[in-house]
């Protein structure tokens, strides 16, 4: 079996992102920039699928600029066997990456393709729903555990309350979890393994797809602030000042 | 315009995230209905019906719509678009909704737009990305436009409406089954519905400890929640986590105990923010969390907590 595993790049987690003053969006130039944490889990569960002997060949999909090459390297460094990227300078909304992902995914022809829930820039969590519509595929979002065993894919679910376990036949598209596991570093070696592995590359017109959008973004603010309010001096002035609110 | 809003519940009762989605509903203007999808869900049905301002409740109950599965419910909902020719599709953002209506969206060849917080008209909304770090504001020029809604920043419609019901079915898909779910229980109010919740981080040191907030919580039928670091030490489950990631909580009083925000701030603040009053307790001075606290207390948290529960029982 084969997977495609899909992978963005993105501000990293750790960075406090920056309004552009114009309102055109955030600051990106000079701005560290690392793999999506959520694609990064869907990379590290097809290498272990692949480990257990269940996946033959892992491919690692991404749709940007040229730097997006990095990002599938580095998704080669944890155990991604080739990269496909999808030149594009422009941000794309989810409809019309799943819409590329589709193309792809017609061409490589995968048992199953595995993205990240959510993006942490746009936090839209769709493109993996849309894609399984688009293929006519079942999926399993927010994914926090995934058995396979032949062509059954049993998949334990994050949803309000606690956890849900459904089953479905592959091909199908799993969209991964905070929970479903922890991934690893790329070790120096496999890095330097990662540079000789073959990264094809092709864009939206030669695979046909419209990426025009119909969603425009106006404007781009900084949230209204918190006024930081006093400090008291004891658990009694707290508690008095609660009352006096009828908080409590 | 004309809206359907997709109903949240359990078969059994309305979640009232329902009655968010419907005040932002109403904010469109036009004819609102109300779909509820589920089997024997009779009450919900009736309950679906009294919400101010639904014209029509859409009621689909059949076996194969029990657990919601998002290939059934895009088969029925695409179905009811088909008659009704709805200007908008929506639902408060929830496990559900966010499954299925991307793939509607997919479907209608539309965007959809996640987690809206204001609406300022037919076609423009408000959005939280990059975790609540920033707010962009979108227009749509799609024929339908997909969305969810976050329930926290629309009040719940009042519940003395009277709208019809109406039956509708769609055929069984069978992409994907069902097989078993593990729920939570507890008698504690949910996080997302608490209108007091009082919050632990890594300051609390151990699962034990988080008893003494149980203790707490109990005097004031208040919910307990968690930081993701002390979510991820192992401190408490995965479903009690605010913040980005985890449950975005708007309540009336937020106590944020033992949680610092020196690291993971962004994270925390996205799903606390909008609490109305925040309570601050911190044996650091310096820690971040008092930026944004209404009322701050530093002192140590397993002096502080025990008193307070003591002062709330005379």
């Amino acid at each position: 079996m084969r997977a495609l595993v899909g992978v963005k790049r993105v501000i990293d987690y750790a960075v406090k992102v920056r309004v552009k003053g114009d309102g055109s969006g955030v600051e990106t130039a000079g701005v560290k920039m690392s793999m999506n944490p959520f694609c990064e889990i869907a990379v590290e569960e097809a290498v272990r699928l692949k480990e257990k002997g269940i996946l033959k060949e892992i491919i690692a999909v991404s749709i940007g600029p040229a730097q997006a090459q990095e990002t599938i390297r580095t998704a080669l460094a944890m155990g991604a066997d080739r990269g496909m990227h999808v030149k594009h300078d422009d941000i794309l909304q989810p409809l019309a990456v799943a819409k590329l992902l589709k193309a792809v995914a017609e061409k490589e022809k995968p048992d199953m393709i595995l993205l990240g829930k959510q993006a942490i820039d746009d936090d839209c969590n769709q493109t993996g729903q849309m894609l399984a519509s688009l293929m006519g595929w079942p999926q399993a979002t927010f994914a926090s555990k995934v058995d396979v065993e032949g062509s059954n894919l049993t998949v334990v679910r994050e949803i309000d309350g606690g956890l849900e376990t459904i089953g479905m036949k592959l091909p199908a598209v799993i969209t991964t979890d905070l929970r479903l596991n922890e991934p690893r570093y790329a070790t120096l070696p496999n890095i330097m393994k990662a540079k000789k592995k073959k990264i094809d590359a092709t864009d939206p017109a030669e695979l046909g797809v419209d990426v025009s959008s119909k969603l425009q973004t106006v404007k781009v603010v900084e949230p209204p602030t918190r006024q930081a309010g006093g400090v008291v001096g004891s658990v009694q002035e707290l508690m008095a000042k609660l009352k006096e609110k009828s908080l409590i | 315009a004309s809206t359907l809003v997709i109903a949240e519940h359990d078969n059994s009762a309305l979640n009232a995230i329902t009655r968010s989605a419907v005040t932002a509903a109403s904010k469109l203007g036009g004819d609102v209905d109300l779909l509820v999808a589920g089997n024997n869900c009779d009450k919900v049905v009736e309950e679906a019906a009294k919400i101010s301002g639904v014209k029509r409740v859409l009621k689909a109950s059949a076996p194969h719509l029990e657990r919601r599965l998002a290939e059934e419910l895009e088969a029925l909902i695409l179905h009811a678009q088909n008659s009704n020719k709805y200007t908008h599709i929506m639902g408060a953002s929830s496990a559900c909704t966010k499954s299925v209506l991307p793939r509607v969206a997919a479907k209608l060849d539309v965007n959809q737009i996640s987690e809206v917080i204001a609406i300022e008209s037919e076609d423009t909304f408000v959005r939280p990305i990059y975790a609540g770090n920033a707010l962009a504001t979108v227009k749509s020029s799609d024929a339908v436009k997909v969305m969810t809604t976050r329930a926290t920043s629309f009040d719940k419609a009042e519940m003395n409406g009277s709208a019809s019901v109406e039956e509708i079915s769609s055929a069984a898909v069978g992409a994907s089954e069902w097989k078993s779910e593990e729920l939570s229980k507890s008698d504690r109010p949910e996080l997302t519905a608490a209108n007091v919740i009082v919050a632990g981080g890594r300051g609390l040191k151990s699962s034990e400890n988080f008893q003494m907030l149980y203790k707490f919580a109990d005097k004031l039928g208040a919910a307990v929640g968690a930081s993701r670091a002390a979510v991820d030490a192992g401190y408490m489950p995965n479903d009690a986590q605010i913040g980005q990631t985890g449950k975005v909580v708007a309540p009336d009083l937020y106590f944020a105990i033992g949680i610092s925000g020196f690291t993971g701030a962004i994270q925390h603040l996205a799903g606390m923010k909008d609490s109305k009053t925040i309570v601050a307790i911190n044996k650091d001075p310096d820690a971040p969390i008092f930026q944004v606290s209404d009322i701050g207390l530093v002192d140590d948290l397993f002096n502080v907590v025990p008193t307070m529960t003591e002062e709330i029982k005379k």
